[in-house]
C-alpha cells in the first residue's frame, strides 16, 4: 500500500502535467484547475505517507536488464522523505494558486502550468526514488523544467540568456554527477539504493571518488560556489517559478540526495572536507552579494545561495538531520518571502527597492508575513528559522575538528550578515516614504495571492515547534533529538547587533541605501566578486570560440567536402560536357585520329609487323 | 603481269592525302573534295583487290567500286545542297564558324541574343584568322 | 619492271601529285581542276587494271558530274577567286593522322605485298560486271536505287529557298 502510495507521489502531478500540455495555450481555467488538482493530490498523498510510513519501505520492479545492471524503478520511502514531500506539495499548491492570479494576462498559461506540474513530479521523482537511474530522471527533468520555466516570458531580452546559463552552468555539475552515478552502480553492481548504501559494497578510493563527483551536481544544482553564478540571473523568470524551484525545492534537491546518500559521505572525510570547504565560502559569499543588491528578487537569491550554504555545512559536520530541517524551514521561509516579493512587485510594477517604500501602510497582510518571513530568515525566537539554524551551530560547535570550527565560525559571522540585509530589504521596501508614483498607490493584492502567502506564514512561524518533539527528529535522523543550548544567545546576539546597526543607519538618512556604509565595497558585493567575469572568461569565451571554431571546421571542412563533391561532378559534367558539344572539325579529327589509333593497335596486336 | 604494290602504295598515299585535307581545310567545299580523295583511294584498293584476291564471286571488287561511285555521287548532292543553305543562312561556308548550339543572352533592347555556345565566335564579317595562328584543337 | 608497272607508276605519281596540290593550294578553284586530274589518272590506272566499265564510269560520274557539282558550289558560295589566305586551319594534326594513316597504311601494304607479281587478265569489263551485278548484287543495286531517289529528294528539300526565309536573317 505504501510502495502504491509511494508510486502515485510523482505519478499524479506527472499525469495532470501530460493533460495540461495538450490544452490551448491561452487556456487558464482547465490549467489551473489541473496545475491545482496536481499538487494537491501529491500533498495529500504525502501526508498520508507522513502517517503511515514507520522505518523504511523499500519496493522496485526491474524495468530493464543490460547485460548484468539491472535499471530498476522503485520506491524508498522513509519519514524524511515524506515531510520533504509535504514540503514540496506545499510550495508547489501555493504557487499553482498563487499563479492563477499573478499570471492571470499571460497568455501561455497552460503550458506554464503544466510545467510546474511536470517539475512537481520530477522533484517527488528524485524525493522517493529507491534507484540510483529513477533519481537521474527525475534530476535532469528538473533541469529542463527549470530551463524552460525561467525562459517562460518572452518578451523579457534577458530571459532566454538566463535561461540557457541555469541549464549550462547546471548541466556542468550535471556531468560530474551522471559519472558519479555510474562509478556508483557498476562498483555496486546493482543501482538500487539499498544495494549501494550496504555497508561493505565499496572501497574507500571508489567511495571518495564518487563522492567527488555527486559534488559536482549537487554544486550545480544547489548553487554552491564555483556553479552559483546561475541562480541571481535565474530571477528573470516568474516570480512563483523562483519561490518553487529557486528557492524550496529545486536548489534543495542536491541537499537532499547528498543526505539520503549520507553513510556514502561520512566513509569519505575528502569529501567532507570539501563540502565545509564549499559551504564556508558560499554562505559568506551569498550573503556578502546580499548586502547591496538593490532588485529585491536578487537579495533573496543570494541569500537562498547563503542558507543553501548552511545545510551543506550541516552536511560537512556530519549532521544531515539538521541539514534536512533547515531545508523544510527554508523551504517555507524562502517560498513565503518570493511569494511575498511577488505581491509587492504585482503592485508596485518594478522589482527595484530602490523604487518602493512606506508599503507598510498600504500592504498590511503581505507587510507583517514578510516580517514573519524575514525574522525566520535571520534566526530570531520563536519562529521555525531560529530553531533550525541554532541546530546546525549546536552541532558544528559540539563536534570537534577544523570542519566543525570553520562552519560554526562563518556560520556565526553570517548570521551577522543575514541580519543585516534582512533589515535593509525590511526598512527599504515598508519603511519610509513612498519613492515613487506606484509605490504611493500600493495595494493589497486579491485573495487568489494572499492566501498562499498567509499559508506559507504558518509554517515559516510555527514549523519549529515540532521539531521539540522527538519523533520528528527521529523521524529525520536524529535519535538524539533537537536541542537548544546555551550557545544560542551568541547568534541570536550577533543578529540584534546587525538589526540595530542596519536601523541606525537607515534611521540617519530614511531615503537613502543603508548600504551606503559599506563604501567602496558596494561594487564588489553587487557584482559578487566579480566571479561572474572570472567565469566569463576562463569558461564562456573559450569555449565559444572552440564552438565557432567547430562550427567554421564542419561549414567549410565537411560540408565543404559535400558541397564540393556535387560541385565538382558538376563541373566534370561541365568539361565532359563541352569536350562532347564538339564542332565539325574537332569531331571528325577525333573520329579520323580514333580509327588511326584503332587501326594502328589492331596491326600490333594481331602481330603483322614483326 | 604486275607488281599490286604499287597500285597499292598509291591507295595508300591518297588515302593520307585526304584524311590530311579532312582536317586542315576550313571551307567545307573543299572538305568534300577531300573527301572525294578518300573516297577514291578506297576504289583503287577494291579494283586492285581483284587482281590480288581469288573470290568467290568474281569481279566483285569492281561492282564494289562501282556502288562506291554512285554513293560518293548522292553523297556529293546532298552535301552541296546542305553547303548551299548553310551559305544562305550564314553567308559563310567555314566548317570551324558553324556553331553547334546557342544560349540566349539579353542584350540591351530587352530582346534576346543568341550566342554561341562552343567557343567559336560567330559573327556576320568574321575575321579571317590567319592560316599560320596556332589554335590548339582540344 | 613490266610496262604495266612503268605505266602505273608514272599515273601514280600524277595522282599523288595532284592530290597534294588539291589538299594544299591555296586558290579554291584550281583545287577542283587539280581534283580533276587526280580523278582522271586514276581512271587512267583502273584501265590499266583491266577495270574499263569503272574507269568510264569515273570518269562520266566522278570527273564529268561530281568535280561540276563542286566547281558549281564553289561558285555559289561566292569563293574568293584568287588566293585566299585563310583557307587551312592548323596543320599538324592533320600531318600526324593523315600522314600516319597513309605511311602506316602504305607500309602494311608492302609488308604484304613485297614485290610479288600477278597475271593481269580480264578485269571488270561491261559484260562480267553486269553479269555479276543482275546474278549476285540485284539487292544492293536496286538499294542503290532508292538511295539515289533519296539523295535527289533531300538534296531538293534541303536546299529549298523558303527554309532560309523561315529562320534565316
Amino acid at each position: 500500500m505504501t510502495g502504491v502510495l509511494g508510486a502515485a507521489l510523482p505519478l499524479v502531478p506527472f499525469a495532470m502535467a501530460l493533460l495540461g500540455f495538450l490544452l490551448p495555450q491561452a487556456s487558464h481555467l482547465w490549467a489551473g484547475f489541473l496545475g491545482i488538482v496536481g499538487a494537491g493530490v501529491a500533498l495529500v498523498v504525502a501526508i498520508v505517507l507522513a502517517f503511515t510510513v514507520d522505518g523504511l519501505v523499500e519496493t522496485s520492479h526491474t524495468v530493464a536488464t543490460f547485460g548484468e545492471f539491472e535499471v530498476t524503478f522503485g520506491v524508498r520511502l522513509d519519514s524524511a522523505a515524506a515531510y520533504v514531500a509535504i514540503a514540496v506539495g506545499v510550495v508547489a499548491l501555493a504557487v499553482q494558486v498563487f499563479s492563477t492570479a499573478y499570471l492571470r494576462s499571460d497568455d501561455r498559461y497552460a503550458p506554464y502550468a503544466a510545467q510546474i506540474s511536470l517539475f512537481t513530479a520530477a522533484m517527488l521523482i528524485v524525493v522517493v526514488a529507491g534507484d540510483l537511474i529513477m533519481l537521474l530522471i527525475g534530476w535532469e527533468v528538473m533541469g529542463i523544467c527549470s530551463y524552460l520555466l525561467i525562459a517562460h516570458d518572452r518578451r523579457l531580452p534577458e530571459a532566454p540568456a538566463a535561461a540557457v546559463k541555469a541549464f549550462l552552468v547546471t548541466r556542468v555539475g550535471d556531468v560530474g554527477f551522471l559519472l558519479g552515478i555510474v562509478i556508483l552502480g557498476v562498483r555496486a553492481g546493482s543501482f538500487r539504493l539499498a544495494d549501494v548504501l550496504a555497508p561493505g559494497v565499496l572501497d574507500p578510493t571508489t567511495i571518495t571518488v564518487v563522492c567527488l563527483l555527486l559534488l559536482c551536481g549537487v554544486a550545480g544544482k544547489s548553487a554552491q560556489f564555483p556553479l552559483h553564478t546561475w541562480l541571481p540571473d535565474a530571477m528573470a523568470g516568474p516570480t512563483p517559478i523562483s519561490a518553487l524551484i529557486h528557492a524550496a525545492t529545486m536548489v534543495a534537491a542536491g541537499i537532499y540526495v547528498v543526505a539520503r546518500l549520507f553513510p556514502l559521505f561520512l566513509a569519505s572525510s575528502t569529501a567532507l572536507n570539501v563540502l565545509a570547504v564549499v559551504a564556508a565560502v558560499t554562505m559568506l559569499l551569498g550573503a556578502l552579494a546580499a548586502t547591496v543588491q538593490d532588485d529585491i528578487k536578487r537579495v533573496l537569491a543570494w541569500s537562498t545561495v547563503s542558507q543553501i550554504a548552511y545545510m551543506t555545512g550541516a552536511l560537512a559536520v556530519g549532521a544531515p538531520a539538521a541539514a534536512l530541517f533547515h531545508l523544510l524551514t527554508h523551504a517555507a521561509f524562502k517560498a513565503l518571502l518570493f511569494l511575498a516579493a511577488g505581491s509587492v512587485i504585482h503592485a508596485v510594477g518594478t522589482n527595484l527597492m530602490s523604487h518602493m517604500g512606506g508599503l507598510r501602510r498600504s500592504m498590511p497582510v503581505t507587510f507583517w508575513c514578510t516580517t514573519i518571513g524575514l525574522a525566520s530568515l535571520v534566526g530570531l525566537p520563536p519562529l521555525s528559522g531560529f530553531f533550525s539554524k541554532e541546530e546546525i551551530l549546536h552541532v558544528a560547535v559540539a563536534g570537534s575538528g577544523w570542519r566543525n570550527l570553520l562552519v560554526y565560525g562563518v556560520g556565526l559571522a553570517t548570521v551577522f550578515i543575514t541580519a543585516g540585509y534582512a533589515t535593509r530589504v525590511w526598512l527599504r521596501t515598508f519603511f519610509g516614504q513612498p519613492r515613487s508614483r506606484e509605490a504611493s498607490h500600493g495595494h493589497e493584492p486579491s485573495r487568489l495571492m494572499a492566501w498562499p502567502v498567509v499559508a506559507l506564514a504558518v509554517p515559516s512561524a510555527l514549523l519549529g515547534f515540532v521539531a521539540l518533539s522527538p519523533a520528528f527528529a527521529e523521524a529525520l535522523g536524529a535519535p538524539e533529538g533537537f536541542t537548544i543550548g546555551a550557545e544560542a544567545a551568541a547568534p541570536v546576539a550577533w543578529a540584534a547587533l546587525a538589526i540595530g546597526g542596519v536601523w541606525w543607519a537607515w534611521r540617519l538618512r530614511p531615503a537613502d541605501d543603508p548600504a551606503r556604509v559599506l563604501g567602496p565595497l558596494r561594487p564588489l558585493f553587487g557584482n559578487a566578486f566579480y566571479l561572474d567575469a572570472v567565469q566569463h572568461a576562463l569558461v564562456v569565451r573559450p569555449v565559444t570560440a572552440l564552438a565557432r571554431a567547430v562550427r567554421r571546421a564542419d561549414e567549410s571542412g565537411v560540408d565543404g567536402v559535400v558541397e564540393a563533391t556535387g560541385q565538382g561532378t558538376l563541373s566534370l559534367g561541365g568539361v565532359v560536357a563541352r569536350a562532347h558539344r564538339a564542332g565539325l572539325p574537332r569531331a571528325v579529327t577525333a573520329v579520323l585520329g580514333g580509327a588511326a589509333v584503332l587501326g594502328l593497335a589492331a596491326v600490333a596486336i594481331v602481330g603483322v609487323w614483326p | 603481269m604486275m607488281h599490286p604494290v604499287l597500285p597499292y602504295v598509291i591507295a595508300a598515299l591518297l588515302f593520307g592525302l585526304g584524311v590530311y585535307g579532312v582536317l586542315t581545310r576550313r571551307n567545307a567545299v573543299l572538305l568534300l573534295m577531300a573527301v572525294e580523295l578518300i573516297l577514291n583511294a578506297v576504289n583503287l584498293v577494291l579494283v586492285t583487290a581483284d587482281t590480288t584476291v581469288r573470290a568467290v564471286l568474281p569481279h566483285t571488287g569492281g561492282v564494289f567500286a562501282l556502288f562506291v561511285i554512285v554513293l560518293a555521287a548522292a553523297e556529293v548532292g546532298v552535301g552541296l545542297a546542305i553547303v548551299l543553305q548553310l551559305y544562305r543562312l550564314r553567308q559563310s561556308v567555314q566548317v570551324d564558324e558553324v556553331p553547334l548550339s546557342y544560349e540566349m543572352r539579353p542584350d540591351a533592347a530587352g530582346s534576346g541574343e543568341a550566342v554561341p555556345l562552343d567557343g567559336d565566335t560567330w559573327s556576320p564579317n568574321a575575321r579571317a584568322v590567319s592560316p599560320w595562328s596556332v589554335e590548339v584543337i582540344p | 619492271m613490266t610496262t604495266a608497272d612503268i605505266l602505273m607508276l608514272a599515273l601514280g605519281a600524277v595522282a599523288v601529285g595532284a592530290a597534294a596540290a588539291v589538299v594544299t593550294t591555296r586558290q579554291i578553284v584550281r583545287a577542283g581542276l587539280w581534283l580533276v586530274v587526280a580523278l582522271g589518272s586514276l581512271a587512267g590506272l583502273y584501265l590499266i587494271l583491266s577495270a574499263e566499265l569503272v574507269a568510264w564510269v569515273q570518269v562520266l560520274i566522278y570527273v564529268g558530274a561530281v568535280v561540276v557539282l563542286l566547281l558549281f558550289a564553289v561558285m555559289l558560295t561566292r569563293a574568293p577567286i584568287g588566293v585566299s589566305a585563310d583557307l587551312d586551319r592548323s596543320r599538324w594534326p592533320g600531318l600526324l593522322i593523315g600522314g600516319g594513316a597513309g605511311l602506316g597504311l602504305a607500309a602494311l601494304l608492302i609488308d604484304a605485298y613485297r614485290w610479288s607479281t600477278v597475271d593481269l587478265v580480264t578485269g571488270a569489263g561491261a559484260k562480267e560486271v553486269g553479269t555479276a551485278i543482275f546474278r549476285s548484287w540485284v539487292l544492293p543495286f536496286e538499294v542503290l536505287s532508292v538511295l539515289l531517289l533519296a539523295a535527289l529528294v533531300g538534296a531538293i528539300v534541303i536546299s529549298r529557298p523558303d527554309v532560309s526565309a523561315r529562320t534565316g536573317r
